[in-house]
């Protein structure tokens, strides 16, 4: 079989479902009875299992089915979770994930795993995980010949069928098969075997599966499982008829011990939908620390259930987005046209056009939209991970994960967000002792925030650690020449912290390879700003800090206030405007060959945007009043002064081309209703 | 004579400029648009004239006369904007009219084009002699490129 189309599915299904496992382990650790949570973890396994095996990756099944053996266990009660236990299988989702990213970048996703195997194995058989080597080593070489397992396992639907089997009077056996050695065409024996099994009932399952066994991808022997009405004994006997059939064992399902796989399965199918008011007691119970989590987990199965989606390449996105755009204004148009003549019908079907296509547009932007948590979900995991290596004890809280920006900044996001993370793991929060005698509790708090604030997304990430000590900057800063020793004198705290961000700065005492080479937060504050936000740092020293980023909604959609100056319409983004206001010529002062405005206490120098543009005036206005839209660029503020104001709207961020780059003072361009072109004022240059 | 059709050739648009004739490959133009409302860039050369809204797409525009530096003339209903593509760059030229569409055979293209003497020399890559008429083909990189 051609696989190589389904490979991309195949590599992003096993990331994600990975993911899942990584995520519900996390949670598992903290709530270790939730069987709910194990039979997640096992459904993700398990789907894994299937894909990796239907691709012909035969490792990345194997070490998925020895996985899932032992949550098999867990969730059976065989045995119960602890940290220990969790390693190991941290440690093979590990193992998968590096087969995943070997066959991602061409390899065939093998990988020696035999320790983690045995690991595995010995958990399963509840034996204590560091055993004596050679048994080890005893116990791989039987799973790896055993590795089609000896008995069979179902899944919920071959459960049903089997029940119902049961009831309606049928027989189920397991059969096991084994052909001779020298068996030449395994493959034409097979189809003997299941030529009369097909005659006899139904065969439910096979192990391997079908296709294997065709193409005769098993040793020597095989397991079916049948439903028919015949006895055991002539089962048996029309399958030696077939010839190098060496061995035919048949016995009869298990039933007794399947029901309580049943009643595992339906507990946990149950569970979701439980009361809120069953769901609240059962948090109660529980300590402090777990109640997010355990908010958490039934959450995200209901979400999980209930969204079906397909992919979407964004590129297709992009496209329908520029199509809709040129719909929005040619709609314009239509508009204008109908006011003109003033034709009722004509006039009804424009108004309903622009209805249903206001729609449209927000539903195209919003399918853009993804929420936070798929670059959030990854955090759990490295933050546990970190937290080993460094020795320390944080927990950290996502809050907020649900909320949405463009897929074009999530997947800038990823990395700035990384390194803000590790930041505050190991520069902000303390070791246990310093906490400690600080008199601080030993575990640290590590908070992810996100939120919408009007056209912005905010993610914080705040810690209670050592918060940034001044002195200490200072004196990096000045001996990395960043700062003047005068300069520094006089600098406010947030410019202190702003220090932290600047290129080749960096505080720790002992460069770990964690964060501490100096190239980690000047880069993210880049990377924010080039995404159009910006970060700024609160830092209370002994109480911790917050980093604070400031994202636009979308990169193709922003708010603007349109301006005209002579017969050229100009847009200044919202995000940069503190409000407008008319000055009178009187108000204007003189500083050194500036003109200047007091506002509001404040001296703002006034840009003439008619100068600046080079704007051709067919004839000298002359005007008592002036109409100013007062900018800013961080604490800085100017005075931009246009002939008058059009008014607030949303517009579609165009760039100007490959060719006119560096355009001064303008960063991009727009598409107006009328079909013109309007140009965006980047008003940070306009501030010196 | 182009009679044969194993003779190589090269597919154009001539288009005018004053009462010169010009040629761009067909492979390297994207469409012939009539002229339409160009929005002004500030602190550009003279010759950028400014951007257009070309089907969604923000297209820089450049007068091919201020360019060339001839002297220019008043718009007028034969004068079209010409969009090329070079180096994935969109780009259209203000030009007095878009004639015609020819094959040039490779043979009748000429590399010295000392006949022309003038500022738009550095612009050119050959002239073309097609059943009298003097054709001169357009160096695109070039005629971008100086904006740099």
């Amino acid at each position: 079989m051609d696989t190589n189309q389904y490979l991309d599915v195949f590599l992003d299904e096993s990331r994600e479902h990975l993911q899942s496992c990584n995520e519900n382990l996390l949670v598992l650790e903290q709530n270790p009875h939730d069987l709910a949570i194990v039979n997640e973890i096992f459904r993700n396994a398990h789907t894994l299992k299937g894909m990796s095996a239907t691709m012909g990756f035969e490792d990345l099944a194997d070490l998925t089915h020895k996985m899932e053996n032992v949550l098999d266990a867990i969730r059976n009660e065989k045995i119960t979770v602890n940290s220990d236990i969790l390693d190991v299988v941290f440690e093979s989702a590990d193992h998968l994930e590096a087969m995943i990213d070997d066959i991602a970048n061409g390899g065939d996703g093998k990988r020696d795993v035999s320790a983690t195997v045995a690991k595995l194995k010995r958990i399963e058989n509840g034996e204590p995980i560091n055993g004596a080597s050679d048994t080890a080593s005893q116990e791989t070489a039987t799973t790896e010949s055993t590795a089609t397992a000896d008995s069979l396992e179902y899944d919920e639907f071959e459960l049903t069928v089997i029940e119902q089997s049961h009831d309606q009077g049928f027989n189920t056996y397991e059969i096991a098969v084994q052909l001779r050695e020298d068996c030449l065409l395994k493959a034409a024996r097979v189809y003997m075997v299941f030529d009369i099994l097909e005659k006899l009932g139904d065969v439910i399952k096979s192990s391997p599966t079908v296709e294997q066994l065709e193409e005769e991808q098993f040793d020597n022997d095989f397991y079916v499982a049948l439903v028919t009405k015949d006895p055991a004994d002539d089962v048996q006997k029309k399958l030696l008829k077939v010839s190098e059939v060496e061995k035919v064992t048949v016995k009869p399902i298990d039933y007794e011990s399947l029901v309580r796989h049943e009643v595992a399965v339906t507990v946990e199918e149950t569970k979701p939908v439980q009361s809120a008011g069953e769901k609240a007691a059962q948090k109660d119970v529980k300590p402090a620390a777990k109640k997010s989590a355990a908010k958490k987990a039934p959450a995200k199965k209901v979400a999980h259930a209930s969204s079906k989606t397909i992919r979407v390449n964004i590129e297709r996105l992009d496209i329908l987005m520029n199509l809709f755009e040129e719909l929005v204004i040619d709609r314009g148009r239509l508009q204008s046209i109908a006011t003109e003549l003033n034709h009722s019908e004509l006039n009804e079907t424009v108004e309903r056009m622009s209805r249903v296509s206001g729609d449209l547009q927000n539903i195209i932007l919003t399918m853009r939209m993804v929420p936070v948590e798929t670059v959030f979900n990854r955090f759990p995991k490295m933050v546990r991970q970190l937290t080993r290596d460094l020795h320390k004890k944080v927990n950290l809280e996502i809050i907020g994960a649900e909320t949405e920006l463009d897929r074009t900044v999530i997947d800038e996001l990823g990395d700035p967000l990384v390194h803000l993370i590790r930041n505050a793991l190991d520069h902000g929060v303390e070791s246990p002792e310093v906490r400690k005698a600080a008199g601080k509790p030993e575990e640290g708090n590590v908070v992810l925030r996100a939120y919408h604030s009007g056209n912005h997304v905010f993610i914080e990430i705040e810690d209670d650690g050592a918060g940034i000590n001044r002195e200490k900057v200072l004196e990096k800063a000045i001996s990395k020449g960043i700062v003047t020793t005068e300069a520094a004198e006089s600098m406010t705290d947030n410019q202190v912290n702003e220090l932290i961000l600047a290129s080749g700065f960096s505080t720790a005492d002992v460069i770990s390879d964690i964060s501490g080479r100096g190239v980690g937060l000047d880069v993210v504050k880049s990377t924010i700003e080039s995404l159009g936000g910006n970060i700024t740092i609160e830092s209370t020293e002994g109480k911790g800090s917050l980093f604070s980023v400031q994202l636009p909604l979308t990169l193709s959609i922003i708010s603007v206030m349109l301006v005209e100056i002579e017969k050229e319409i100009y847009a200044i983004p919202l995000s940069s405007i503190i409000e407008t206001s008319i000055i009178r010529n009187s108000d204007i002062l003189n500083a050194h060959n500036q003109k200047v405005i007091d506002f509001r206490g404040k001296v703002v120098p006034l840009v003439f945007l008619e100068e600046i543009f080079e704007v051709n005036r067919t004839e000298p206005v002359e005007d008592e009043f002036h109409s100013v839209v007062l900018v800013r660029k961080g604490e800085k503020m100017a005075g931009l002064v246009v002939d008058s104001f059009i008014g607030q709207q949303e517009i579609v961020l165009k760039s100007l081309g490959n060719y006119l780059t560096n355009v001064f003072a303008i960063s991009g361009a727009t598409i107006l209703g009328n079909g013109e072109v309007a140009l965006i004022i980047d008003c940070n240059s306009l501030i010196k | 004579m182009v009679n044969s059709l194993d003779v190589e050739s090269v597919k154009v648009i001539i288009f005018q400029l004053g009462d010169k004739e010009y040629a761009i490959p067909v492979s390297q133009v994207q469409g012939i648009e009539k002229t339409m409302h160009i929005t002004r860039v500030p602190k550009t050369p003279k010759y950028v004239k400014g951007v257009i809204n070309l089907r969604g797409v923000v297209t820089p525009i450049i007068d091919l006369r201020d360019r060339f530096n001839v002297k220019s003339s008043v718009e007028d209903e034969n004068t079209r904007i010409i969009i090329i593509t070079v180096d994935e760059m969109e780009v259209g030229f203000i030009v007095d009219a878009a004639n015609d569409v020819m094959d040039i055979p490779k043979a009748s293209i000429e590399p010295q084009p000392e006949v022309v003497g003038s500022y738009e020399e550095e612009f050119i890559s050959g002239v073309a002699k097609v059943e009298k008429r003097l054709l001169i083909l357009l160096n695109l990189e070039k005629v971008l490129n100086t904006l740099k």
